[in-house]
């Protein structure tokens, strides 16, 4: 064979098998690390697997947070209007985690129906106010909320 | 031509991602499921805005409306007041949800920036709010003229929302209305 | 007015962009050179009127003017005037406002800086980089025009900038990622015009090789801060989060790491010509599939901005002109058949391919990562999400498969090299290397295979880098001279490498020893993290400007010597209400004390309180540093200013350049 053509040969092989290493390496990394999304609806019909990692996303509900006294043990519940899902999760919140906020729980359901989540993110929009904003308003300044307190 | 055909290649990997780009666009992420549209407004029993008539659902249906939610308290509200104000102008009837708000504070708005409301319903605990599944203010719902929610937006209503949005929404509403 | 100025200034060059986008194409397709001489006038006119626009915009912010729309939502009166200039690019439309003005400053220093290109390349290269510009340009006007008012209803104050973008390290980073993501656009441009004059010689890729070093380097530079930031300011101590619009950043960097090695074998040998401008393409692509992905919400992310459908459809619209025009160009143009330039296996040509395959595969599982979510959702197959262990998982081989073959580099002879030379010349390190790596990890308490593997690797890329070096100064008469001698380029890969062996130590080191604690502390409570005593003295409530704080006081002591004291506050920012985590960090080359508060747990003052330990975590960021300083430090190599001259002459190109 002619040696360039050879040399041609050897990179299209280097290339292939390379490549072929790689997909496999990312079917590998993605069937453990990928997890779904549900909604508290599709929780509470028992379309969500118990035991595997996913990820619950809803509204707070308003006075379902309960702090632990002794721990940074949370408990909250998360829905979508139709059902709820309880959520136990140990660590710090974010800023922007609240009640009657977005946020979205990942984590393991358990037997009972929990999610022991790992991560919770909250998401906040910025062209959009809950009613606990309006102490913080007052003291901004802010006269045009009507001096109502 | 072979070799030529795979110079195209990156132009093809790139086609394909292109749709998928495409489809994304019109699908949101973080879509909150809303759960009442299509579905009538729900049933309630609550205060006219600074008096004590109580209101009920069949006083705000019938005609084609708008559905705003909206508080003193909430800096966006006061944004889209104007457009709310020329909308109403406009003659779109637009019935006002007062979520979690005082009376007093809410009256004296309306009484400085203009009342674009037909009825405002005082939903002081935030009970209607609850039963809709609204998550804050502003908030705007579209009910057709039997009472069914047609249309929900979160966030400030301003010219652009309106006219590319709420008003086809409105008018189509209204076109059916008529025919019928 | 201003602002009115400002959209008339906008306006106008919109226009000049237009022109040159047209006109010295023109010129160079009809061979008019007067139609060509006009592009470098068109690209400092270009310059002037978006800089023009850029300050009425700057001018507005930090004149409180409430009735601009954009000032209204991401400003407020109690805002220090730093960050009200930093919120002109903390929102979408002042951000693509600083995009366009760097673009066109990209555009303005290729018109200065080429006199000695041929005036039919640097016609060429401007037009396509005004075509660029028409772009963003007409982007902006149409659909996110940052001079918009608010009138009627102009508010007695504005919204205040989101609190986490209130921070010194964010008002250099969106300037620094997109001096680096258009910076990639003259590399675009260089090869786009290669690709138009249907010669693709080795020319366009020496002047196209200083361009893309520096912009490469303020993209290292860019998100080298954007982890930084993260860091500190997002209060949860991470400093890579695998989000999508890192990704979005991250993947050009990939993309052009790949390319600037690729260009130094298409200059040197002439080799790889159609696959570097196929990289350059890829690079600038995926700099503009970045901007989609966070301004258009396809993607859920932490910093994404405010979405508008109609605004990704435009980005979309064109993304595929300028990726499936210049694609389509490419698969027209480009020569079917390639170099007949041939290299022996052992050869620094094969070391450079081998960077560029992993870098490319590199880049295309982060792609692919990052738009699963998307692929999934659309084929209607659920809502996924793909983690950081996904990314952690390919990426973590790939780079350790990179380093063996990065420290043969700098020593390895063009065309032919043999293994036995490289085997007396790096037998030493590779065994110094081993040693390090059983050594210098017991220096921590416990020994840990992987940072054994790291240091082993980036030991192996040092001292082979020393090695070399040491060569290079031997046969001179000091070492002063021998120094002297060698060349910026070379001394720029030179850092480039070191801070990459220092990047790998630092994440890895970090990663492994990191030790994280979340516990609820009372004032007066003491807790110990590796060896360090953190004590929490006392709870005070604190004011700013445009904010009230609680703040933890804590001393750090160690052996019974106060080593620090730290301040984390819990701020309330008055105008939006938002609570924000503000930690405090004790930084020192090896390790880094990081404390920063949850909430408040029960009513007798105790708090979730976040302590870390992380050593070397400031690694990273050197090494990141080292990197882009190692960028910038080639431009200032003689020979590109030389080089220039001979390549008006045709057929000098293809001459092969000695090592």
């Amino acid at each position: 064979m002619h040696p360039v053509r050879k040399q041609r040969l050897y990179l299209v092989l280097f290339v292939v098998l390379f490549s072929s290493a790689a997909i496999g390496l990312v079917m590998y990394a993605l069937s453990g690390n990928i997890n779904l999304f549900f909604p508290p609806a599709e929780v509470a019909q028992g379309k969500a697997p118990v035991g595997q990692p996913i990820r619950v996303g809803g509204m707070v509900v308003d006075g379902s947070v309960q702090r632990s006294t002794d721990s940074l043990v949370v408990r909250f519940e998360l829905t979508d209007y139709q059902a709820t899902v309880p959520v136990s999760y140990e660590g710090i919140l974010p800023d922007l985690f609240g009640e009657g906020q977005g946020a979205v729980a990942s984590g393991v359901l358990d037997e009972q129906g929990v999610l022991r989540a790992s991560e919770v993110l909250a998401k906040h929009d910025e062209n959009y106010m809950p009613p606990e904003v309006a102490d913080a308003l007052e003291q901004s300044g802010y006269d045009h909320k009507g001096n109502a307190k | 031509m072979a070799p030529r055909l795979k110079l195209f290649l990156p132009l093809l990997i790139f086609a394909i991602m292109a749709v998928f780009l495409f489809r994304g666009l019109s699908l949101d992420p973080q879509a909150m499921p809303s759960a009442l549209i299509d579905r009538p407004l729900p049933e309630f029993e609550l205060p006219v805005l600074g008096q004590e008539r109580l209101l009920a659902r069949k006083d705000v249906i019938g005609e084609v409306a708008l559905l705003n939610v909206w508080a003193t308290w909430c800096v966006s509200c006061r944004v889209e007041h104007p457009y709310l104000v020329q909308i109403a102008a406009g003659g779109v009837p637009i019935y006002g949800v007062n979520y979690k708000d005082e009376d007093a504070a809410a009256s004296r708005w309306l009484a400085e920036l203009g009342d674009p409301y037909r009825l405002n319903i005082a939903d002081r605990a935030g009970s209607l709010g609850l039963d809709m599944g609204v998550y804050g203010a502003p908030e705007t719902y579209l009910l057709d003229a039997a009472g069914v929610i047609r249309y929900r937006h979160v966030g400030v209503v301003d010219e652009r929302v309106w006219q590319t949005i709420l008003q086809p929404l409105y008018r189509e509403l209204v076109a059916k209305g008529e025919a019928r | 007015m201003i602002p009115e100025l400002g959209h008339f200034a906008l306006i106008l060059g919109f226009c000049l962009a237009c022109i040159l986008a047209v006109v010295p194409a023109w010129g160079a397709w009809r061979r008019n050179s007067r139609a060509m001489a006009l592009a470098p006038g068109l690209a400092v006119g270009l310059l002037v009127f978006v800089g023009i626009s850029f300050a009425c915009l700057c001018t507005a912010f930090l004149q409180d003017d409430f009735s601009v729309k954009v000032v209204a939502s991401n400003s407020n009166s109690l805002l220090p005037p730093m960050y009200k200039f930093s919120a002109v690019w903390g929102n979408h439309e002042g951000s693509l406002l600083l995009w366009a003005l760097i673009l066109s400053l990209w555009t303005c220093a290729v018109a200065v800086f080429s006199g000695q290109l041929p005036l039919l390349v640097l016609a060429r290269v401007l037009s396509v980089m005004g075509a660029v510009g028409v772009g963003f340009l007409s982007f902006l006007l149409l659909t996110s025009n940052p001079f918009a008012r608010l009138l009627p209803g102009t508010p007695a104050d504005g919204n205040d900038l989101n609190p986490l973008l209130q921070d010194p390290g964010l008002i250099i980073h969106p300037p620094l990622l997109y001096m680096g993501y258009v910076g990639f656009s003259v590399a675009f441009a260089f090869a786009i015009a290669a690709l138009l004059g249907g010669r693709l010689d080795a020319s366009w890729a020496r002047w196209s090789r200083p361009w893309t070093n520096v912009a490469w380097a303020f993209l290292s530079l860019g998100i080298m801060l954007g982890s930084w930031w993260a860091y500190y300011e997002l209060g949860w101590g991470g400093w890579w989060f695998w989000d999508p619009v890192e990704n979005a950043s991250f993947m050009p960097w990939l993309a052009g790491t790949a390319l600037l090695h690729s260009l130094a074998a298409t200059e040197k040998r002439g080799l790889f010509k159609s696959w570097t401008v196929l990289l350059a393409i890829f690079a600038f692509s995926l700099s503009l599939l970045g901007t989609f992905m966070v301004r258009s919400g396809v993607l859920t992310s932490v910093h994404a901005f405010a979405t508008d459908p109609a605004r990704g459809l435009f980005i979309l619209v064109f993304l595929a002109l300028v990726v499936g025009g210049s694609l389509t160009l490419y698969a027209l143009r480009a020569p079917a058949v390639t170099s007949r330039v041939s290299f022996e296996w052992i050869s620094r040509e094969s070391l450079i391919l081998c960077n560029n395959v992993v870098f490319l595969v590199a880049t295309i599982t982060v792609l692919f990562g990052t738009l699963f979510p998307l692929i999934m959702d659309a084929l209607g197959l659920g809502k996924y999400s793909v983690g950081p262990p996904y990314f952690n998982a390919v990426f973590v081989p790939l780079m350790a498969l990179l380093a063996p073959f990065m420290g043969l580099g700098p020593t390895a002879r063009w065309k032919k090299d043999s293994t036995r030379r490289w085997q007396s010349e790096l037998a030493v390190p590779a065994l110094v290397a081993v040693v390090c790596g059983l050594t210098l990890p017991l220096l921590n308490a416990d020994y840990n295979l992987w940072v054994a593997l790291a240091v082993t690797l980036s030991a192996w890329l040092v001292l082979g880098l020393l090695r070399d070096l040491w060569h290079r100064v031997r046969g001179a008469a000091s070492l002063g001279t021998g120094l002297r001698r060698i060349t910026p380029s070379y001394w720029g890969m030179f850092l480039a490498h070191l801070g990459f062996a220092a990047c790998v130590t630092g994440i890895v080191a970090t990663s492994q020893y990191n030790i994280e604690h979340d516990l609820k502390m009372s004032p007066g409570d003491t807790e110990i993290l590796a060896g360090y005593e953190f004590h929490f003295v006392e709870l005070a409530p604190v004011r700013g400007p445009n904010f009230v704080a609680d703040e933890a006081r804590f001393e750090i002591s160690r052996d019974g010597e106060l080593i620090a004291r730290l301040a984390p506050q819990k701020r309330r920012y008055l105008a939006t209400g938002q609570v924000m985590t503000e930690a405090d960090i004790d930084g020192r080359l090896f390790r880094d004390l990081y404390v920063a508060m949850g909430e408040p747990i029960g009513q007798d003052g105790a708090w979730a309180m976040r302590l870390h330990y992380k050593p070397m975590v400031r690694w990273m960021w050197l090494g990141a540093i080292l990197m882009a300083i190692g960028g910038f430090t080639t431009v200032a190599d003689k020979r590109y200013r030389r080089a220039r001259a001979p390549v008006a002459v045709p057929g000098a190109e293809g001459a092969a350049r000695g090592a």
